[in-house]
């Protein structure tokens, strides 16, 4: 597989300035602003500060500066909070948006009762059949209804290898702007117009029309609700200040409002989001909503298959082990001979195994081959003379020689056992009513991928291996790669099973898929991730799908569900956790006036009560650009225990977050003093 | 000094077995020894009125037969309070209250705050102090407490953590009236019946005849001495975290609380269920680790509070400083037989429970430990009110849960059972109210000091008022006194206060409970919050502070901050 996060060529894309500014400042706009009850509260305090300043300006009570300044600095903040949610957007844009400008002015030709009709792509609509020849682009997201073709996907995917793509199989899934390189095909059309993968990319990454994902939506509920406790305390503080006869000023009680109220989590909450969308993109994932990606962080289990995930996709021939009185050297050249017309990766492994233990296999001339199918389990060649070789599955071969008469070695079964322990799956192979002996197919495991599982077990995974390998094979090979659980010899209806009992167990659960009979797992699952490559059916039954069709995607998209969810809460605990600070820097400032001696709690020993005010709210406003890159990149995934990363998060944020503001204050106040 | 820390280790031998009973004898999923004691007696109780016993109700029918019965409770006591004058048993003649003080009274001992706008011993009959007040002190903690078993039951219960539903679907959280009857029967009169012998054995009064005329040392004079059946009803204040007494200044006088023995009790029978509630909840629910853990954080955030308090009482009055008779320990308002250390472990103690039986004038405290009252009223977990402290410390518990789900990365769960929208909508609400009450009602009361009757202006006269409001919302019903706060505006905001602050925060996690009981429960495991680990109980530390430090730090400051600071 390629590397991810190398291949964007428009990743760390920059915005230029003044797109910035004038993105920032139409988000100013009253209907967007209502979409955030923090910044509008934000909004509604810089517009009364705005008439504050007129009024002093009119007054001439020489309070229109330090009015004015504080009314800049509130609407600095709201920018920046628009600024992150733009830069955001744009980055999932930029995306997407390379995308579409490859796939360019799409055109098809549409068949209708078998007649051709050239039409723009955009008038497609879901059943509409195309056909498509060699050299030409896919005109719409579908299925090969027809034919077979070599297709280059790296529009999609970045992937440059082509990718074969047939009717009828797993992989006849085809994506509008990829291009065929052989062949003609017929696609049937899956989306109507503006429903396509591209289109749902988008959709999750604009701003305006993004939906919040269900904890963010909770999120909200509780940051709405902390902005209105903070609006009562401090209108309340009017009438209670003004029975103890301090005197307040508007101003100086909005300043503290704004500090208060949770604006650093409230003006990043947005660009959180649609960064963590467009950080499952740039994994080449695509969810059908949001809420797909931030599942993913809660997933318990993980439903993996064998081939891809756990192993490199081939298996390949390690041994050749004859059967008692069989000459090694004559099971190796028949095997060879067997495999020399078997295009698939396995039968090319055993050839290339029997040439490096010295075979020269020649096509035998007056034979004829038998090809594999599902029904006999046995593929091979026979000879005019009548003799017949035979390899494939050891209880039909064994089944074939005692059809013909033969009688199996005393110790076959021990044998085939043997290997299959071993983890390799067992081929026998045949000449006739002798059975010659066994071929060992291993498979290969992929390197690090115990690491992978040990981490994901860290953070309280659990993996189950799925394969259609025998128990012996299936627990051998689960017990190298280190998963939690197998199971073998698996149909679609036993994954089904499997993740309808997980999830009686309360489990969240997640699987893979492609083909059409995956469809009802992919369904149930909790997270059902299908390949690009597969059939229609396993596509639109999941919610998410990887493009690169890669099997161990699942664990990127755990990762970056996790991600997600502990940037959100790392954000809300730091906001919540300024505000102590804020309240020793604002409120001696406040009643400086009326009650002096609240100067006792002036901790910071800063400059003057305006001074005091300035830095608090120029520190609000400064933390939003300073965490944007921060909320972007999303905090770094560690695999560690939910306890001790709680430890580390709360150390980190919540008690970083209270203490943090005190010396930056400081430090601002040391500026802003030389003036106020 | 040493006297508080004996009586924080008596407290932990007397509660621990306590809970442990509590948690047998409460079950009513399994049968127990102490039935074949009380089950006769509860069924034909139950027969009498009526009720299925078997029949186990869904948490909006629970929730709902609480409204009802505390419904007619407070209509009940409201028109016993407004015509005592014509019913018996009153033979000091005592005319029968206004409406909206016997409005806020009734309301106020339902809601188990016994705030008193009234004087007791000189404005109730004997009727209504036994009938009406007696009946609602035991009725009051059994409520908070049968709410807390019905939780305790669904949400905290280990295991696949769920109940049978019932025909409408639901799952059951247990039978409201049955678990009422259990606790007064099992709990609440047995324990009360022992605390008032003692009682009675150190000298407090217990008679049905009127108030006595005696005639003093000097022999000219005679002074009308109140009596009645005290001593049984200062049992279940003090134990029901009540705290309405049958006199007005309460466990100050002597006839409510003699000498030191009773004071001891007395103080002792304020936390007493409280902290043997945390232990049956283990029992019940087979999570012990948790409430351990839980258990610490009420004992840390208690012995912080005794300790402000009592080190703020140590010193001269506040008041009085530069003057001569100071003197060294704060002793005004405060009983020279019980000293400033054991005014001031009641006095926290009386804040920290709901209780708010007082046996000095907390409005005479030095600021700074005038405020920690308050701010025990804030937070109001520590141990907290029979049942409704743990309810309520659920409630940040959910909170802190919700954010430390986040914080490690997955969609926020609570037991491994998923919080969402509408669980945190409705917490949200209930934390919302406290602020929205307390200050909004104290900002427009100081308003319109014609209102407000303070005896102070400023500072003090602030903390005052915000005292007034924080009491009734945190259902504790001690007051800073000091004003007339009999009016029909005292009156009925404070039933506002009274009504939302004891039903929000207690329903609210019945309703997340009987919620969280359809759905699924994801296994515990490495991966999962654990609820009783070291950072996890941080965290639920954090949230309280922050909530309260946050939402009342502003009139704090205002108030006895101010006071403290601009003193002498």
């Amino acid at each position: 597989m390629t590397n991810l996060s190398s291949r964007r060529h428009h990743h760390g894309s920059r915005m230029p300035p003044a797109t910035l500014i004038g993105e920032s400042l139409r988000r100013l706009h009253p209907r967007s602003l209502a979409r955030n009850p923090v910044m509008a509260v934000v909004a509604i305090g810089t517009l009364v500060c705005l008439l504050y300043t007129l009024l002093s300006f009119i007054d001439g009570d020489g309070q229109t500066a330090f009015t004015l300044i504080v009314s800049l600095i509130l609407l600095a903040t709201l920018l920046f909070a628009n600024a992150a949610e733009a830069v955001a957007e744009a980055r999932g844009k930029a995306h997407a948006g390379s995308l579409r400008a490859t796939r360019g002015e799409l055109r098809a030709r549409r068949l209708i009762a078998g007649v051709e009709e050239d039409i723009d792509a955009g008038q497609l609509r879901r059943g509409d059949r195309v056909r498509v020849a060699a050299g030409e682009l896919i005109p719409a997201d579908g299925e090969i209804v027809e034919g077979a073709g070599s297709i280059n996907e790296s529009a999609v995917t970045g992937e440059s290898a082509p990718v074969l793509r047939e009717a009828g199989t797993d992989n006849s899934g085809v994506s509008a702007g990829t291009k065929l390189l052989s062949d003609d095909i017929v696609v049937e059309v899956s989306v109507d117009p503006g429903e396509s993968l591209l289109d749902q990319m988008i959709a999750l990454v604009e701003g305006a029309s993004r939906q919040k994902t269900p904890s963010e939506l909770a999120l909200s509920v509780l940051l709405a609700t902390l902005t209105l406790i903070f609006v009562i305390v401090v209108v309340s503080l009017v009438p209670m200040a003004h029975f103890t006869g301090a005197s307040t000023s508007i101003v100086m009680l909005v300043a503290l409002l704004v500090c208060l109220i949770p604006t650093t989590i409230g003006g990043l909450l947005p660009a959180i989001g649609i960064a963590g969308m467009e950080r499952a993109m740039r994994a080449n994932l695509v969810a059908r909503s949001g809420k797909a990606v931030e599942i993913a962080g809660s997933i318990d289990t993980l439903l993996l298959d064998k081939t891809g995930t756990i192993t490199l996709g081939d298996r390949r021939a390690t041994e050749f082990a004859p059967c008692p009185g069989i000459d090694r050297t004559r099971l190796r050249d028949i095997a060879a001979l067997c495999s020399l017309a078997d295009p698939t990766p396995e039968g090319r492994s055993i050839v290339a195994l029997a040439r490096e233990l010295g075979a020269h296999p020649q096509a035998p001339e007056q034979a004829e081959v038998v090809a594999f199918s599902a029904a006999t389990r046995v593929s091979g060649l026979d000879f005019s003379d009548g003799r017949q070789w035979r390899k494939g599955a050891p209880n039909a071969i064994a089944a074939m020689v005692q059809q013909q008469g033969g009688r199996l070695p005393p110790d076959f079964d021990g044998l085939v056992e043997r290997i299959s322990r071993d983890g390799a799956t067992p081929l026998a192979v045949a000449e006739g009513s002798v059975l010659l002996g066994v071929i060992a197919l291993s498979d290969v495991i992929k390197q690090g991928i115990a690491e992978r599982f040990a981490q994901l077990r860290e953070v309280g995974v659990r993996t189950v291996m799925v394969t259609g390998d025998n128990p012996i094979t299936a627990a051998a090979i689960a017990a190298e790669a280190g998963v939690d659980d197998y199971i073998a010899e698996a149909t679609p209806e036993r994954k089904l099973e499997l993740i309808r009992s997980e999830q009686a167990g309360g489990r969240l659960v997640a699987m893979m898929g492609d083909g059409t009979n995956d469809a009802p797992a992919l369904a149930q699952a909790d997270l059902g991730l299908a390949m690009n490559s597969g059939t229609q059916a396993a596509r639109e039954a999941a919610n998410m799908v990887d493009l690169d069709s890669d099997p161990g995607k699942l664990l990127n998209a755990v990762e970056i569900g996790k991600q997600l969810l502990i940037t959100r809460g790392a954000l809300t605990t730091f906001s919540l956790a300024n505000d102590i600070a804020k309240y020793f820097a604002i409120l001696p400032a406040i009643f400086a006036a009326g009650i002096p001696a609240l100067a006792a709690l002036d901790v910071l020993d800063l400059h003057s009560p305006r001074s005091a005010v300035l830095s608090a709210v120029i520190f609000n406003a400064l933390v939003i650009p300073a965490l944007i890159p921060f909320a972007l990149r999303g905090v770094r995934f560690r695999a560690v225990s939910a306890s001790a990363m709680l430890r580390r998060n709360l150390l980190l944020y919540g008690l970083g977050g209270v203490l943090l503001p005190f010396p930056a204050i400081k430090a601002i106040d040391l500026v802003v003093g030389l003036f106020f | 000094m040493t006297i508080i820390l004996l009586i924080y280790v008596l407290l932990a031998v007397l509660a621990v077995p306590l809970g442990l009973y509590m948690g047998r004898a409460l079950d009513s999923r399994h049968t127990s020894r102490f039935d074949r004691f009380f089950a006769p007696l509860e069924s034909g109780l139950m027969r009498l009125a009526g009720i299925d016993a078997q029949a186990s109700m869904s948490w909006s029918s629970y929730a709902l037969a609480l409204i009802k019965l505390n419904l007619l409770l407070i209509l009940l006591a409201w028109l016993v309070f407004m015509a005592q004058g014509v019913l018996p048993l009153n033979p000091d003649r005592i005319a029968g209250m206004n409406w909206s003080t016997a409005l806020h009274t009734a309301v106020s001992f339902v809601t188990n705050t016994d705030q008193q706008h009234y004087s007791g011993q000189a404005q109730l009959s004997y009727l209504s102090q036994t009938l009406a007040i007696v009946t609602l002190q035991f009725l009051s903690p059994a409520t908070g407490l049968a709410v807390l078993l019905a939780i305790a039951r669904t949400l905290l219960r280990r295991g696949d953590g769920t109940t049978a539903g019932n025909s409408s679907g639901q799952h059951g959280v247990g039978n409201y009236y049955v678990d009422l009857v259990r606790i007064v029967i099992r709990v609440l009169l047995p324990l009360s019946l022992v605390v008032a012998l003692l009682l009675v054995w150190q000298g407090v009064p217990a008679s049905w005849q009127g108030a006595q005329s005696v005639t003093m040392l000097d022999g000219g004079t005679t002074q009308i001495i109140p009596r009645g059946p005290v001593a049984p009803m200062v049992a279940i204040k003090q134990l029901g975290t009540n705290g309405g007494g049958w006199y007005g200044p309460n466990s100050s006088v002597p006839l409510e609380n003699p000498d030191l023995l009773s004071n001891v009790i007395e103080t002792l029978a304020i936390m007493l269920i409280p902290v043997a509630s945390l232990v049956a909840v283990g029992v019940i629910s087979g999570r012990r680790r948790l409430m351990i853990g839980i258990g610490a954080v009420m004992v840390a955030l208690s012995l912080i509070s005794t300790t402000l308090v009592m080190v703020s009482e140590r010193g001269p009055n506040s008041a009085l400083q530069g003057v001569a008779i100071a003197g060294s320990h704060n002793m005004e308002g405060k009983e020279l037989r019980f000293g400033s250390d054991l005014s001031a472990l009641w006095g926290s103690w009386t804040t920290q429970t709901s209780n708010g039986s007082v046996n000095a004038m907390h409005d005479s405290f030095n600021p700074l430990g005038g405020m920690t009252l308050l701010m025990d009223m804030f937070v109001n977990v520590a141990f907290g009110g029979v049942g409704v402290g743990l309810i309520g410390y659920l409630l940040y518990l959910m909170l802190a849960a919700f954010m430390g789900s986040l914080m490690i990365g997955r969609a926020p769960e609570l037991f491994g059972k998923p919080l969402e929208t509408r669980e945190i909508r409705w917490i949200s609400l209930a934390i919302l109210a406290q602020p929205l009450l307390i200050l909004g009602l104290s900002a427009i009361t100081v308003s319109f000091p014609s209102l407000t009757g303070n005896s102070n202006p400023g500072f003090h006269g602030l903390s005052q008022v915000l005292y007034e409001y924080t009491s009734a919302f945190a259902n504790n019903g001690s007051g800073f006194e000091g004003l007339a706060d009999a009016s029909t505006w005292w009156n009925l905001t404070c039933v506002v206060a009274l009504l939302i602050g004891r039903f929000l925060p207690m329903l609210v996690p019945l309703a997340v409970a009987g919620w969280l009981a359809g759905k699924r429960t994801a296994p515990a495991g490495r991966g999962s919050l654990a609820l009783d680990s070291g950072p996890f109980l941080a965290l639920s530390v954090g949230t309280i502070v922050i909530v309260n430090l946050l939402g009342f730090m502003p009139a704090l400051v205002l108030g006895p901050i101010a006071e403290q600071l601009t003193a002498g």
